[in-house]
C-alpha cells in the first residue's frame, strides 16, 4: 500500500483547449437527444403514455397549422427582439434584468398615445409618435440604473430588478385612470393599430429581423462595439486604452432600452392593441436565458428564441391536449435546458479516467 | 395459423360493422333525430381558459366542461382546452386555433377575454362564440354568433353571507368578540361591478342574521396573484376583520385565514382540502348546465340565447357542503330556510331598505347597463323596492358604495 501514497481517483477533469467544431455540435445534439428522452420518461411516468404521444403533441403544437407556425415564429420575433435588447448590456457585463420592466414601459407610453390621441392625429403621425414614445420611455426607464452604477456605482441587477415592478404598478395605476368601471381592462383600440405588411406577423417579424442584422454588425464590426466588448473584459483595460467607461455605459444601456421600447410597441401598437400589466408575459426574463445560450451572438439568438418559443409552444399543447397543469411546460423546458446548458461543461473540460494498471488488478 | 386467426378476426369485424349499421338503419324512426345524433357525434367544443387548473376560478370552469362532456356522452376529443390564454392577442390566436381545429362553439372564461372573442366572432361567422362575465351581446346585437352569459351568483352570495352571520353570531354569543367588534375582511380583485355586487350581496347576507357587521374592503388589481392576495387577507386580519371572503382565484387568502385560524368564506368551490379548519361554504357558478345548454343548441340547430342568465332554479347559483369544523351550528338549515325564501321571492338580496348609501335610502339608480365605453348609466334599475340586479344583462351591474363597508383603496384619497 505504500505505493499509493497518492491513489488517482476514477477520473478526473481536464481543461480542453480547442475542440472540433463538430465535435461540438455533436455533443449539443446529444445532449438534446438526451433532454429528449428524459422528458418523455418524465411524461411517461405522469401520464402512463406513450411517448410518441408526447413528441406529436409538441411538434403539432408548435408546428400543426399554418396559423400555429406563424404564431410560433411571431413568439419568436418577440423573444428574440427583447433578447437583442439585453445583449449590448450583458456583453459588457451590465447585468440588466429589467428588460421586462423597460419593455411595459415602451408599450405603455405607446398606449398612452394611442388613448389620448387617436381621435384627433391622423394615422400617419400617430405611428411615429407612438415609435418615439415607446423608445424614448424605455429609454429613460433603463438609463436610472445606469446613472446610478456610471456615478456611483449601485448594483445594477437590483435596481433594474426594482424597476419592473415599479413598471407593472404604473401600468395598473394608468389602467384605473383610463378604466373607469375598474375592471382593469383597457379595451383594444384596433383602430390606432400600426399599419398591417401582408398579414397579421410580417411587420413584427420583418422589425425584428432588421434589428437583428444591424445589432450583429453593431457589435462586431463598430467602434462601439469593441468599445462594449473591451469595457466588459475588464474596466481598468478600457480606462488604461482611453476609452470612457462613464460614457459607455450610458450609451449602451440607451441602446437597450431603444429596443426594449421596439419590443413594447410592436407588442402593444402591432398586436394586442390594449396593455395590462402581464403584457411583457415573463418574456424580459426569458430573453436573458436565450441571449445566454447564443454566447451574445445576434445570429446565434435567432436558434435560441427558436428552441425557447418551440419549447413555450409544443410544451404548452402537451399541457392542453393531456389536460395536466401548465407546470408540465415549466417541467419540460426546465430539463431541457438543464441538458443544454450541462453539455457546456463538456465542451469545455473532458473527463480523463484512470488508466488500469497492474497494482490496481491485484 | 396467424394467417387464419387475422383472417377470423377481419370477418368478424366487418361482421360486426354490417350489424351495427343495420340496427342503426332499422332503430331510427326520425330523420332529424338521426342527424342531430350525426351533429353530436362530430361536435366540437373550445373552451379557453385564463389559467390553468390551480386557479379556483377557471377550475371552476373545468369541472363545469367536463361535467356537460359526462352528461352528454361526448367523447375526449370532442373537448378542447386551451389554457393559460392571456387578456391580449393570444385570446384571439387562441379561438382561431380552436376553429382551425374544427370546433362549432368556442367559449372564453375571462373578462378581458371579451373583444378578443368578438373579432374571433366577426371572423368566423359559422361558429358560435360564448363568453362568460361579459357585457357586449347587449350591445352588439346584430352579432349573432357571439353570446353572454352569466348568473345571479349576488343571490349565492347573499347564503354564502347567511353562513358568515351564522359564524359572527356564534363568536358574539360565546363572548369572542362583541357585537360591534363582528367586522369581515374581503379580498377583491378589481374594483368593478362583478365584484362590487358580490361583496355587498355577501355583506347583505350577513347583515341579515347579523345586524351589527361591518366590512373592510381591499383590491390586489389582479385575478391571480397569491403572494399579494395573501398579504391583504392577513393585513386585514390585522386590522381586526374575525372572517375573511375573497373574490380573487388563487388559495392566497382561504390558506392565510388557515394559517392563523380565521374562519373563511370561499368562492369558486371548496377549499376544504386545503382549509380544513376554517373553510365555512362557498357559493359557486355551476357551469355545468349553461354548457349542457349551448351543446344542445349546436346540436340541434337553435339559436343560443344572446344573453343568458343562470339562477337558483336552473342549478347555475349552488353552494358546497356546509363545512361542519368551522361553522356555526345549525348554519345548513337556516341556509335552506333563506334559500327557500329567495326562490320564492318573498325576499330580496338588494332590497333598498336593507342599505343605505351616503346615508340615504335609494329610489333611483341608473346603472351602466348597455356598456358602450362610456361610463355613464343610462337604465334604471331600482322598482317595486329593490334592485333589479342580472335581470336587464348577464354581467353585473351593481357597482354602488353602501354604508358599512370601507373601501380601503379609497381611503388613502
Amino acid at each position: 500500500m505504500k505505493k499509493h501514497e497518492a491513489r488517482e481517483p476514477l477520473f478526473h477533469i481536464v481543461k480542453r483547449a480547442q475542440i472540433p467544431l463538430y465535435q461540438g455540435i455533436l455533443i449539443r445534439v446529444a445532449a438534446i437527444v438526451l433532454a429528449l428522452l428524459t422528458c418523455a420518461a418524465v411524461f411517461f411516468f405522469l401520464t402512463q403514455k406513450s411517448p410518441v404521444d408526447f413528441y406529436r403533441s409538441m411538434f403539432n403544437g408548435a408546428f400543426g397549422t399554418e396559423r400555429r407556425i406563424w404564431n410560433m415564429a411571431h413568439q419568436m420575433a418577440i423573444l428574440l427582439c427583447i433578447s437583442l435588447a439585453v445583449t449590448p448590456a450583458f456583453k459588457m457585463r451590465f447585468w440588466n434584468i429589467g428588460a421586462e420592466g423597460q419593455v411595459l414601459v415602451g408599450g405603455l407610453a405607446c398606449a398612452a398615445i394611442m388613448f389620448y390621441f387617436r381621435q384627433s392625429v391622423p394615422l400617419p403621425l400617430l405611428w411615429v409618435m407612438m415609435t418615439l414614445a415607446s423608445i424614448l420611455a424605455s429609454m429613460v426607464w433603463a438609463i436610472i440604473p445606469a446613472i446610478f452604477k456610471a456615478n456611483w456605482n449601485t448594483n445594477e441587477t437590483l435596481f433594474t430588478l426594482m424597476m419592473n415592478y415599479i413598471a407593472t404598478q404604473l401600468v395598473a395605476y394608468f389602467i384605473n385612470v383610463w378604466v373607469k368601471s375598474g375592471s382593469g381592462v383597457l379595451n383594444p383600440m384596433p383602430d390606432a393599430g400600426l399599419p398591417k405588411l401582408g398579414n397579421a406577423w410580417t411587420l413584427n417579424i420583418s422589425v425584428v429581423a432588421v434589428l437583428t442584422v444591424i445589432l450583429y454588425i453593431y457589435l462586431r464590426f463598430s467602434k462601439h462595439g469593441y468599445e462594449i466588448a473591451v469595457v466588459g473584459e475588464s474596466e481598468n483595460t478600457a480606462r488604461y486604452i482611453g476609452v470612457n467607461v462613464k460614457k459607455v455605459i450610458l450609451r449602451t444601456m440607451m441602446l437597450s432600452g431603444a429596443i426594449c421600447g421596439v419590443a413594447g410597441l410592436l407588442i402593444v401598437g402591432g398586436t394586442s392593441y390594449t396593455i395590462n400589466a402581464n403584457s411583457a408575459g415573463g418574456q424580459g426574463f426569458t430573453a436573458i436565458m436565450v441571449s445566454w445560450l447564443a454566447k451574445f451572438n445576434p445570429l446565434l439568438m435567432i436558434l435560441t428564441s427558436f428552441l425557447i418559443a418551440f419549447l413555450q409552444r409544443g410544451t404548452n399543447q402537451v399541457s392542453n391536449d393531456f389536460k395536466m397543469d401548465n407546470s408540465i411546460s415549466n417541467i419540460v423546458t426546465a430539463i431541457i435546458l438543464f441538458f443544454i446548458i450541462g453539455c457546456e461543461f463538456f465542451i469545455n473540460y473532458k473527463l480523463v479516467f484512470r488508466k488500469p494498471s497492474k497494482e490496481d488488478a491485484t | 395459423m396467424k394467417k387464419v386467426l387475422v383472417l377470423l378476426i377481419s370477418v368478424c369485424l366487418v361482421f360486426t360493422a354490417f350489424v351495427a349499421c343495420a340496427a342503426n338503419g332499422g332503430q331510427t324512426a326520425n330523420p332529424t333525430d338521426d342527424a342531430n345524433a350525426g351533429k353530436k357525434d362530430s361536435i366540437k367544443v373550445g373552451f379557453i381558459f385564463l389559467h390553468d387548473e390551480n386557479s379556483t376560478y377557471d377550475l371552476n370552469f373545468m369541472n363545469g366542461a367536463k361535467a356537460a362532456q359526462q352528461k352528454l356522452g361526448l367523447r375526449d376529443d370532442q373537448i378542447i382546452f386551451k389554457y393559460p390564454i392571456e387578456e391580449g392577442n393570444e385570446c384571439y390566436e387562441a379561438a382561431a386555433d380552436l376553429v382551425d381545429q374544427g370546433c362549432d362553439l368556442v367559449f372564453a372564461d375571462s373578462f378581458g377575454h371579451e373583444q378578443y372573442i368578438i373579432k374571433a366572432a366577426e371572423e368566423f361567422q359559422n361558429v358560435q362564440f360564448c363568453h362568460a362575465t361579459g357585457t357586449q351581446s347587449t350591445v352588439k346585437t346584430d352579432l349573432k354568433n357571439f353570446h353572454n352569459a352569466f348568473a345571479s351568483i349576488y343571490e349565492g352570495r347573499f347564503l354564502a353571507g347567511v353562513a358568515a352571520g351564522m359564524k359572527l353570531n356564534e363568536m358574539i354569543e360565546a363572548g369572542k368578540i362583541t357585537a360591534e367588534e363582528a367586522v369581515m375582511g374581503y379580498v377583491g380583485a378589481f374594483p368593478y361591478a362583478e365584484v362590487v355586487s358580490g361583496y355587498t350581496s355577501f355583506y347583505l347576507g350577513a347583515k341579515y342574521i347579523c345586524p351589527s357587521v361591518t366590512m373592510k374592503v381591499n383590491f390586489t388589481n389582479s385575478w391571480y396573484e397569491p403572494t399579494s392576495e395573501s398579504e391583504i387577507a392577513n393585513a386585514l386580519m390585522d386590522q381586526g376583520c374575525v372572517l375573511i371572503s375573497q373574490h380573487a382565484d388563487s388559495l392566497g387568502a382561504p390558506s392565510a385565514c388557515e394559517a392563523r385560524n380565521v374562519p373563511n368564506v370561499s368562492y369558486n368551490g371548496s377549499t376544504a382540502a386545503t382549509c380544513p379548519n376554517t373553510f365555512i361554504v362557498s357559493s359557486r357558478i355551476d357551469w355545468e348546465p349553461y354548457f349542457e345548454y349551448i351543446i344542445n343548441c349546436v346540436i340541434e340547430g337553435k339559436e343560443i340565447d344572446n344573453d343568458w342568465t343562470g339562477t337558483l332554479a336552473t342549478g347555475s347559483v349552488v353552494l358546497t357542503e356546509v363545512n361542519e369544523q368551522a361553522a356555526a351550528a345549525g348554519t345548513q338549515a337556516k341556509i335552506d330556510e333563506v334559500k327557500a325564501k329567495l326562490e320564492d321571492g318573498s325576499l330580496k338580496v338588494f332590497d333598498t331598505s336593507t342599505f343605505t348609501v351616503g346615508g340615504e335610502t335609494l329610489t333611483s339608480y341608473l346603472a351602466d347597463v348597455i356598456d358602450v365605453g362610456d361610463f355613464q348609466g343610462e337604465t334604471e334599475v331600482i322598482k317595486d323596492g329593490y334592485f333589479h340586479e342580472s335581470e336587464f344583462r348577464s354581467a353585473p351591474y351593481f357597482d354602488l358604495r353602501i354604508d358599512g363597508i370601507t373601501d380601503l383603496s379609497q381611503k388613502a384619497e
